[in-house]
């Protein structure tokens, strides 16, 4: 985030030397705003202005890599409409070291099978949280490494014992896990531990002036790789919390707060706990951890999840190429839609409903809708005629009948022109084809 | 060091709605409804006042609905009578609301009267003293008839009656007038269209409080996420004095997320989905949440558990 000339200013020297090459302070602010200076041609600027203007110009939000391609933060907006959000809250299974080998092991297993495909995407899960309730060290190791052997997502290691962090991440540290947390109590040996071994780290407090203390001295330990965690566990206090340090850092370029979040459901039965978590992810939480693991709970979240960090300007799409559902044949109907992942699912998700085989020529419209689409005369009976040659359908089905959908009836003549075929006019919404599939034999 | 928060001073806030009349009023209600008021994003207690929570309406149809029987086999028995079906919503459930939806209506299904419908509306007036939404079939000028019907033998009810729509406002509104009822103004997922049509119904002389929005929501996994773009948009417009789109906001949630596939398709189809019934009532819950996070003021809900679970998120958020 680029600064103004006034508040690069209020950092500069303020002597008027011009031996910079610029006549004034006020002048060489405006220069360095512009790009057109560096800010080393002032030889009076001090050490701590350097450092505020240097970061200033970083990212208001660090981007924070660890484990298996998770990477939190490096968001830029507080609103999607604004432009999007880029890097999906990573979700994270709570897995405590006082489960009994059995239980870590049916546990492990059900974490494993937190892998979905719908509408064409796919979701897994990304991580494990490994928190040592036991207050055993030895035991956190042991669970660390089962975890980790049976598993090469993401891991983070939370535990308030130093010593026992040190223990399970030593044969770790290839896996670049996140650990956890540094409070006000252990900050020093827990920051130093990142930073030895370079991972990122939690920093938790109870609040947000106390987080901004603890930052500030974890920072003076020479290491940035940080996590947020406010401390707070109710779902309106977090939203807050999230709220502020996301505002923050992206208004005011707030350093201490220029980090990820990290945030914790504290609901006890999984349904109330999904419900809190879906707050999580609408409202900024770079990584949430989960205690449920069922599927039937992760599902809709990992779904939310994928909506709401869906880019506003890219509308998902599938290849414009013939898609066919179940075991076509040449008597097979043959619908034509849109490659708008949201309109082709729908017509593809009703096309199963009715039990028939057919084929599903989705013409590429750039992802648009129907109407949108042939608004923007990107539906043309044209161009449906030339994807109609080039998918081969001619030469996969007897009939010569093509469907199309019932909002541009009003392309049928043209169509059947250029193409050839018989032009079945289907109905508007995809919701109508599975009675409109009865009468087409 | 104490750290200088960011608090947002807005120069408007949403505008609030009452539904339903006290005998005081005109009408028969045991109490009335008021939405929206909020003078911040939603939840943020910090800088402004959510006056009113959001609330839950609950719906039954006139005729036997095809929902899911995870559904059906909560509402038991009573679904085959509306008003006793709209009690145990109340009693049992905790519906703040009811909605009212007369699918028999359509000329294509059962091709129920507009006065048989209207008999309908009184009996479920007498059977709860919740607030009543009413909206007819899908085809609108059989519509028309109905709830101008409807909002003529319940004058005085302050129902909130549906549905106008950007080429077909006039009658209904003008229904909304002169029997006081207040109007829901359905937009096609666009917020000009939105904007537009509120303001050609104001034009018409009915109040800016006597109109609720909505913005036609999608289901979860199945396009919320312009819906939630457009909902916070409006938020931010009213919250900046855009009074065309101050008006609380109804979501309806229960028919959106039970047409998703996800929603009611069983393991054994879908075996990667896992179990269906937490499946189903978190579809319905989740795409509330979404709609909540934005700025919902009525939810339309299905499911006796869905509903449960988001009153436990409402309660969670208002601290």
């Amino acid at each position: 985030m680029a600064l103004t000339g006034l508040e690069i200013y209020k950092q500069l020297p303020k002597k008027n030397c011009g031996e910079c090459g610029v006549p004034t302070c006020l002048a060489f602010a405006m220069a360095l705003a512009s790009g057109k200076a560096a800010l080393d041609a002032c030889p009076y600027v001090t050490e701590a202005a350097r450092e505020a203007l240097d970061s200033a110009s970083a990212p208001p939000i660090k981007a924070i890599k660890f484990g298996k391609d998770s990477v939190l933060g490096d968001e830029t907006v507080l609103f999607r409409h604004d432009k999007t959000f880029y890097h999906p809250t990573t979700l994270l299974i709570y897995v405590s070291d006082t489960l009994s080998d059995e239980e870590l092991s049916a546990k492990l297993q059900e974490i494993k099978g937190l892998e979905f495909e719908r509408v064409g995407l796919q979701y897994t899960i990304d991580g494990v949280a490994i928190v040592n309730d036991s207050n055993d060290a030895a035991r956190f190791a042991k669970v660390a490494a089962t975890v980790a052997e049976s598993t090469d997502i993401s891991l983070l290691l939370l535990s308030d014992n130093p010593e026992a962090v040190k223990a399970a991440l030593a044969p770790l540290v290839a896996r670049k896990p996140l650990i956890g947390a540094a409070t006000a109590d252990n900050y020093e040996a827990m920051v130093n531990l990142a930073k030895e071994n370079s991972v990122p780290v939690i920093i938790k407090a109870d609040g947000l002036d106390a987080l901004n203390d603890l930052v500030e001295k974890a920072v003076a330990l020479g290491y940035k790789e940080f996590v947020l965690d406010p401390g707070s566990r109710k779902t309106v206090e977090t939203l807050a919390n999230l709220t502020h340090l996301r505002r923050l850092a992206i208004k005011k370029k707030f350093r201490p707060f220029g980090y990820p979040v990290i945030a914790f459901t504290s609901n006890t039965e999984p349904l109330e706990e999904i419900m809190e978590a879906t707050v999580y992810v609408a409202k900024y939480a770079s990584a949430v951890v989960l205690k449920t693991s069922v599927k039937a709970h992760v599902l809709p979240l990992m779904t939310l999840r994928q909506n709401i960090y869906t880019d506003p300007q890219k509308p998902i799409q599938v290849e414009p190429t013939l898609h066919s559902v179940g075991n076509v044949n040449e008597n097979s109907p043959l619908y034509i839609t849109t490659n708008f992942s949201l309109t082709y699912y729908s017509v593809e998700g009703e096309v199963e409903t009715s039990k028939i085989p057919s084929y599903i020529l989705p013409i590429d419209t750039d992802g648009t809708s129907v109407l949108t689409a042939y608004a923007a005369g990107k539906f043309e009976p044209e161009k449906i005629a030339e994807a109609m040659v080039a998918c081969g359908i001619a030469d996969k089905v007897k009939h010569r009948n093509v469907i199309i959908p019932g909002y541009v009836a009003v392309i049928s003549g043209k169509l059947a022109e250029v193409s050839g075929w018989k032009v079945v006019v289907g109905p508007r919404e995809s919701s109508g084809i599975v009675s409109f599939s009865k009468s087409l034999s | 060091m104490p750290v200088t928060l960011v608090k947002e001073r807005y120069s408007s806030k949403v505008g609030e709605v009452v539904l339903g009349a006290t005998p005081e009023q005109g009408g028969t209600r045991t109490a009335t409804v008021t939405v929206g008021g909020d003078s911040a994003l939603p939840f943020l207690h910090f800088e402004g006042q959510t006056i009113n929570r959001p609330v839950i309406a609950m719906e039954v149809t006139d005729v036997v609905p095809t929902w899911s029987d995870i559904i059906t086999k909560q509402i038991g028995d009573v679904i085959n009578d509306p008003a006793a079906w709209a009690k145990k919503c109340v009693d049992e459930f905790g519906a703040d609301l009811i909605y009212l939806k007369f699918n028999g209506a359509d000329p294509e299904g059962e091709n129920r009267s507009p006065e048989d419908c209207a008999r309908i509306v009184k009996e479920v007036l007498a059977a709860v003293g919740v607030p009543l939404v009413v909206e007819g079939c899908d085809d609108s000028a059989k519509n028309n008839e109905v709830i101008t019907a409807i909002a003529e033998a319940a004058t005085g009810e302050n129902l909130l009656i549906g549905i106008a729509e950007q080429d077909n406002y006039k009658s209904i509104a003008a229904a909304a007038m002169v029997h006081k009822h207040t109007l829901i103004a359905r937009s096609p997922l666009d917020i000009n269209i939105c904007k537009q049509l509120n303001i050609l119904i104001n034009e018409m002389g009915l109040p800016l409080n006597k109109i609720i929005i909505d913005p036609t929501v999608a289901g979860l996994g199945f396009g919320i996420e312009y819906v939630y773009s457009i909902m916070e948009r409006a938020r931010l417009g009213a919250l900046a004095n855009d009074k065309m789109l101050s008006m609380p906001i109804i979501c309806t949630v229960g028919y959106e997320a039970n047409r998703c596939k996800e929603a009611y398709a069983s393991e054994e189809e879908f075996p990667g989905w896992g179990n269906l019934e937490d499946r189903g009532v978190l579809w319905e819950a989740v795409t509330a949440s979404g709609v909540l996070q934005v700025g919902a003021s009525i939810l339309v809900m299905r499911n006796p558990a869905a509903v449960k679970l988001v009153q436990k998120n409402i309660a969670d958020l208002m601290g």
